[in-house]
C-alpha cells in the first residue's frame, strides 16, 4: 500500500515537474529563438503527437490507417468550434480574452475534440470486423476525404473559406504537454496487458484469436485511442493557425505515415525522430529553394531502399541503448 | 430525363478515364500486392508527354486531324511506358522483397518525385492543351448533347481495354502474368521471367495511364502539374470498388465512379462531388468486402 502511495506521488511530482518544464522550455524558446524556428519546433510537436498516435494503429496494432488527418480534421473543427460558440457562454466574455484564465477554456477544446475524434475513430474501427489488409486502409483513406468535403460544406464553420476567427492560444508548452502525454499513455498501454494483446494481433492475427484475444475489440480500441490523441493534435493546431480544411488532405495523412514508417514502425522514440526530422527537413533543405522538394523525395525513396525498417526499426531510442545501436543492427522482421 | 441521360454520357465519358487509371492500379497491385501510388503523376507525365509533343509536332489547332492526335497518343504511351519501367527498376525492384509497407512508402517517394520534377520542370501554372481534334457538338437522340471529344474518349478506352483484355487472356505474356499474379514463386519455379512479366506490367499499366491523359487533355484542356493526385486515388478506389486485381472490376468500377459524380454534382452540389466516390466505396466494402469482382480469398491458417 505504501509503495503504491509512493509511486503516486513520484507521478504526481513526475507530471508537475514535466508540465513546469514544458512552460520554462516555452518561455526560453519564445525568448531564445525567432518566431520562425519557434513555429517550427510547435509543428514538431503536433506532427510527433499525430506520428505516436498513428504508430498506436499501424506500428503496434498491425493495422494500416491511411485517414489520420481526418481524425485531425474533426478534433480541429469540433474544438474551434466549441471554443468560438460554446467558450464565451460558458466561461464569460474574459476566457474568450486570452490570459492565463484561457488556459482552462483550451484544456477542455482539446479534450472535447480528442474525444469528438474518438468517437469518429469508433465509427472507422467498425469495418475492421469484416476488412482486412488494404481494404481497411482504403476505407480510412475514404473516411478522412468524406470528413473533409461534409466540413467543406458546413457554413457555420467557414466551409471553403475557413474557418477564422479562432484565437490562436496553443505555444509550445501546450505542445510539448501534448506530446508528452501522448508519449506517456502510448508507453504504458504498450508495456501493459491490453499491449501485449495490440502487439499479439501485428504478429498474427489468427494466432492472436485462436488463443482467445478479442482481436475485434482490440483494433477498434487501438482506432479509438489514436484518433483520440489524433484530435487532440487537430484541436491543438486549430488553435494555433489559420483553421482551413486544405490542411488535411490526404497528403497530410500521408505525411504521418512516412514519418511513422521513417522512424521505425512499432518504435515509439522512432515516431518522435521521424517527426521531427520529417518536419525539419524541408525546411533545412530551404536553401536549395525551389529543388527542396525534389531532395526531399529522393532522400526519402534512397532511404527506403537502404534503410527499409526505418531509422530505429523497432528498437527504442534510450541513452542507455544508444551506445549499442549501431554497433548491434536489428534485421528487418524481427521483434 | 433529357438533364439524366446528359449527366450519364458526361458521367461515361468521365468514368473511362477513371477505368483507364484503374487498369494500372489492378494490374501492378494483382502482381506486386503494391499500391502504386505514382501512378496518378504517371497520368500527369501522360499529359505532358502529349502536350509537348504536340507543340514540337505543330499537331493540333489550326491543322487539327485524328492522325496527328493518333501519333501523339501513341509517342505519350511510349514515353510513360519508358518511364513505367524506369520507376520500376530503379525504385521499386530494390525494395521488392521489403515489406509491403516499405515499397507502399517508396511509391509515395516517387509519387512526390514526379510531382516535384513536373512542378520544376513544367512550371506551377496550368498549360492549355493544343486542341488536337476539332471540337464539334454532336446531338443524340433524347436530346443529349455530346462531344466528339466524349465520344473520342469513349470509343479510344473500349478499344484499349479490348486491346488489354485480348493481351491478358490470349497471348503467352498474358497468360505468364495471370500466372505470376496467381503465385510469383510457383510462376517462377515453372520458368517464367517474374523480373520481365513484372516491367511489362507496369509498361502497359504505365501506357494506359498515358492514354488516359492524353484523353483528359482533349476533354478538360487545362493540365498542370499536380492534376494527377485527385484522379489518382479516385482510379485506386475505382479499382478497389470493382475487386482490386480484376481487369473488368476496374472497369466496372470507373465507370460507376463516374457515372456518380456527375449525378451528385447534377442533383445535389458539386461541393460533394470528391466525397460521393468514398461514401459508394464504404457501401461496397461493407457488403461485399472484397469489390463487386473480387475474389474472397479464404484465410489459410
Amino acid at each position: 500500500m505504501s509503495q503504491r502511495k509512493f509511486s503516486l506521488w513520484r507521478r504526481v511530482l513526475w507530471t508537475a515537474g514535466a508540465l513546469l518544464a514544458a512552460w520554462a522550455l516555452d518561455r526560453i524558446a519564445a525568448k531564445a529563438v525567432n518566431p520562425y524556428i519557434y513555429r517550427i519546433l510547435v509543428l514538431c510537436g503536433l506532427n510527433a503527437i499525430l506520428a505516436l498516435s498513428l504508430n498506436l494503429v499501424n506500428g503496434i496494432t498491425g493495422q494500416f490507417s491511411i485517414g489520420h488527418a481526418g481524425f485531425m480534421a474533426v478534433g480541429a473543427y469540433t474544438s474551434a468550434a466549441f471554443t468560438v460558440y460554446a467558450v464565451p457562454k460558458l466561461f464569460g466574455v474574459d476566457a474568450a480574452e486570452g490570459g492565463l484564465g484561457a488556459a482552462f477554456p483550451l484544456l477542455c477544446a482539446i479534450l472535447l475534440g480528442g474525444a469528438c475524434s474518438a468517437v469518429a475513430g469508433f465509427l472507422v474501427g467498425l469495418p475492421s470486423m469484416r476488412l482486412r489488409g488494404d481494404y481497411l486502409a482504403i476505407v480510412t483513406l475514404g473516411f478522412g476525404e468524406i470528413i473533409r468535403v461534409v466540413i467543406l460544406n458546413v457554413e457555420a464553420v467557414g466551409g471553403a473559406r475557413g474557418f477564422a476567427g479562432v484565437p490562436h492560444r496553443t505555444n509550445l508548452a501546450w505542445v510539448l504537454g501534448g506530446v508528452l502525454g501522448t508519449f506517456v499513455v502510448i508507453r504504458h498501454l504498450m508495456r501493459s496487458y491490453h499491449g501485449r494483446a495490440f502487439l499479439a494481433i501485428r504478429e498474427d492475427e489468427i494466432a492472436a484469436e485462436s488463443l482467445g484475444v478479442p482481436t475485434t475489440r482490440y483494433k477498434v480500441m487501438a482506432f479509438v485511442i489514436a484518433a483520440f490523441f489524433a484530435g487532440a493534435a487537430g484541436a491543438l493546431f486549430a488553435h494555433y493557425t489559420y483553421l482551413h480544411t486544405n490542411s488535411f488532405t490526404f497528403m497530410k495523412s500521408i505525411e504521418v505515415i512516412v514519418m511513422v514508417v521513417l522512424g521505425g514502425m512499432g518504435s515509439l522514440t522512432g515516431s518522435l525522430l521521424g517527426a521531427t526530422i520529417l518536419t525539419a527537413l524541408p525546411e533545412a533543405l530551404r536553401f536549395a529553394s525551389s529543388d527542396r522538394l525534389i531532395i526531399y523525395s529522393i532522400l526519402l525513396i534512397i532511404l527506403m531502399i537502404v534503410r527499409p525498417q526505418g531509422i530505429l526499426g523497432r528498437g527504442e531510442l534510450s541513452l542507455r541503448g544508444l551506445t549499442r545501436l549501431w554497433r548491434r543492427p536489428r534485421p528487418a522482421g524481427t521483434p | 430525363m433529357q438533364e439524366l441521360f446528359q449527366q450519364l454520357a458526361n458521367g461515361i465519358a468521365w468514368g473511362s478515364i477513371y477505368a483507364l487509371i484503374a487498369l494500372g492500379y489492378t494490374m501492378v497491385y494483382g502482381i506486386l500486392r503494391l499500391i502504386n501510388f505514382a501512378h496518378g503523376d504517371i497520368y500527369m507525365v501522360g499529359a505532358f508527354a502529349a502536350y509537348y509533343l504536340a507543340l514540337w509536332t505543330g499537331a493540333g489547332g489550326a491543322n487539327a486531324s485524328p492522325f496527328a492526335a493518333l501519333l501523339v497518343l501513341l509517342g505519350a504511351m511510349l514515353i510513360c511506358a519508358i518511364l513505367g519501367m524506369a520507376i520500376e527498376f530503379f525504385a521499386y525492384r530494390p525494395v521488392r522483397r521489403s515489406s509491403r509497407i516499405t515499397a507502399l512508402i517508396t511509391a509515395i517517394g516517387v509519387s512526390l518525385l514526379l510531382e516535384n520534377v513536373g512542378l520544376r520542370v513544367f512550371g506551377a501554372d496550368p498549360k492549355f492543351f493544343p486542341q488536337l481534334i476539332a471540337p464539334r457538338r454532336i446531338e443524340l437522340p433524347g436530346g443529349v448533347l455530346v462531344t466528339n471529344h466524349q465520344i473520342t474518349v469513349v470509343v479510344v478506352s473500349i478499344l484499349l481495354m479490348i486491346g488489354l483484355t485480348l493481351f491478358v487472356q490470349r497471348t503467352r505474356t498474358g497468360k505468364a502474368m495471370r500466372a505470376v499474379s496467381f503465385n510469383r514463386d510457383a510462376a517462377s519455379l515453372m520458368g517464367i521471367p517474374v523480373n520481365r512479366i513484372i516491367t511489362i506490367t507496369f509498361a502497359i499499366g504505365s501506357a494506359l495511364a498515358a492514354a488516359a491523359g492524353v484523353l483528359v487533355g482533349l476533354t478538360n484542356p487545362k493540365i498542370e502539374p499536380l492534376m494527377g493526385i485527385m484522379p489518382g486515388i479516385k482510379a485506386f478506389v475505382a479499382a478497389v470498388l470493382g475487386g482490386i486485381g480484376s481487369v473488368p472490376g476496374a472497369v466496372i468500377g470507373g465507370l460507376l465512379m463516374g457515372v456518380s459524380e456527375y449525378l451528385v454534382v447534377g442533383y445535389v452540389s458539386s461541393t460533394y462531388r470528391d466525397g460521393i466516390a468514398f461514401v459508394i466505396l464504404i457501401l461496397v466494402l461493407l457488403i461485399k468486402p472484397a469489390g463487386l469482382l473480387g475474389r474472397n480469398v479464404a484465410e489459410k491458417v
